[in-house]
């Protein structure tokens, strides 16, 4: 693996990007409106968009996320730019890392334009810092690219790829604890949960909305889905393969 | 970046006893043969005989069932060979969502070489009047020229280019096979496949495939008198009629046995 690979990677992935104007405005405009609408809906209802919508706005992002990096894996898959990538001299780590850098810094603008809106003009407030809650829907979103990468793999078809985000994000999204709180599942479901990244990720902004101060469990959450994080990445990398049947 | 291979002595490709089985069909059957360094090979045959097969295992991209492919030396897909073997597919694999020097630069820092690299190889193909167009917006023929020169940076030793002369027009097609000849002539070793048996006159020798098989190791003249052919349609035909009665027809005009 060296920086110069992966750089261009990433440079590669955001100048494609920059070419698709309206994937672009799409990927802020939608969790940017989506938070609108939560905030309007939940607007004269005492505290529940202060409840609602910080743990919302780490789940938006992932899920675009993981739409726009499945589809953008699985057409490297099936184009063949990835096998002519893995014949020249790359490692997969080169690949893996450069998505998850021009994503990343998508999701930062992503998040800091929403969290924005969500903490200005939709008047939101958290006991925790704010900052925070940018740095954990940055981290959600960064979690939506390393599944898409890694789920991606089990699909051949873009009509695949996107039937990926009910059947592994939906599911994630009825047990993590914004429907029912977690410890109120039933108990082989609260067990479930617990081998969710999305559960760590709602409970992380649980925290900041309720605690004032940074709590153990707050970092606790943040580690685990760093690691889920890290772990996607890396199965996503022994997705790629150099030779094929 | 690389150096030619310097020993003449050493082919620059031997490929021994490959096998590729794909589902319940033999796509590559006991192939054998070696590519002499410097030397332009034509890979004729219909489509589906298993040329794109035996090309991805040259290059290392096909789990192979049996056999052993070698080049320069090393084992086919071994990391050594990532910057000295250059590899065509035969659908375009370049991105359609960015331009032309946008791709090749990408390729190019990949490969650690310069930016003067991917203006030379836009000149080989010819290229330099749409470097700055969107690939997605480009002919299919254009789109395969962006895609040959991306396996043009680096200057490999061995090139493996599966039908890249395909849906041209003639001018463009004399330009590209004279530009192989010179990268033949200055010792770079190419295997170009095609299933326009035509294009088998531009070729130094011919590999002639059916069914997994290599019908013939042979040149554009030898297959011509021994099949007793006007032309290589009816040269290959030929070909096939003499292997299904098992005559054993089989023309071998190189030295090397099959």
């Amino acid at each position: 693996m060296t920086w110069r690979r992966t750089r261009a990677t990433a440079g590669r992935v955001l100048r494609q990007l920059r070419h698709d104007p309206r994937t672009l405005a799409l990927l802020v405009a939608v969790p940017a409106v989506l938070m609108g609408l939560l905030a309007w809906i939940l607007h004269g209802r005492d505290h529940d968009f202060d409840t609602f919508g910080p743990q919302l706005l780490g789940i938006f992002p992932l899920v675009v996320m993981f739409l726009v990096t499945s589809v953008a894996t699985l057409r490297e898959r099936t184009g063949g730019t990835l096998e002519r990538l893995l014949t020249m001299p790359m490692a997969k780590a080169d690949f893996v890392l450069g998505y998850a850098i021009a994503f990343g810094l998508a999701a930062i603008v992503q998040a800091l334009v929403v969290s924005g809106l969500c903490f200005g003009p939709y008047d939101m407030t958290v006991r925790g810092d704010a900052w925070l809650v940018v740095v954990v829907a940055v981290l959600d979103a960064l979690l939506g690219t390393a599944l898409g990468l890694s789920l991606s793999a089990l699909a051949t078809t873009e009509f695949q790829a996107v039937q990926f985000m009910p059947a592994f994000i939906l599911p994630q999204l009825l047990l993590c604890g914004i429907i029912v709180p977690r410890s109120e599942l039933p108990t082989i479901l609260h067990w479930v949960s617990y081998a969710l990244p999305m559960s760590y990720a709602v409970d992380a902004t649980q925290q900041l909305i309720t605690h004032a101060a940074v709590t153990t469990q707050f970092l606790v959450d943040v580690i685990v889905v760093g690691g889920f994080l890290v772990a996607a990445l890396a199965v996503g990398a022994t997705t790629l393969r150099r030779r094929t049947p | 970046m690389t150096t030619q291979a310097p020993v003449s002595a050493a082919p620059a490709a031997r490929v021994e006893h490959l096998t590729v089985v794909r589902g319940c069909t033999h796509a590559v059957d006991d192939v054998s043969f070696e590519l002499e360094t410097g030397t332009l090979v034509g890979l004729l045959g219909p489509s589906g005989c298993g040329k794109t097969t035996l090309m991805r295992s040259l290059v290392g991209t096909q789990v192979v069932s049996s056999g052993t492919v070698t080049l320069l030396g090393e084992p086919a897909g071994s990391p050594r060979l990532r910057d000295r073997v250059g590899y065509v597919t035969q659908v375009p694999s370049v991105y359609g969502d960015l331009t032309v020097r946008e791709n090749l630069s990408y390729f190019a820092t990949v490969l650690g070489e310069s930016f003067e690299a991917v203006e030379l190889v836009l000149a080989d193909v010819d290229l330099c009047d749409h470097a700055a167009s969107m690939v997605g917006r480009l002919s299919g023929g254009e789109r395969a020229r962006v895609s040959l020169a991306t396996a043009l940076l680096g200057s490999p030793s061995i090139l493996v280019l599966d039908e890249p002369t395909v849906g041209l027009d003639p001018l463009l097609r004399r330009s590209l096979w004279s530009l192989f000849r010179r990268l033949a002539a200055a010792g770079t070793t190419l295997l170009v496949s095609s299933h326009v048996m035509d294009e088998a006159e531009r070729c130094e020798r011919l590999l002639l495939m059916r069914d997994g098989r290599i019908l013939a190791d042979t040149n554009p003249a030898g297959l011509l008198s021994s099949t007793a052919s006007e032309d290589f349609e009816s040269a290959f035909v030929a070909l096939i009629e003499g292997d299904v009665l098992g005559s054993g027809g089989v023309p071998k005009a190189g030295e090397e046995g099959l």
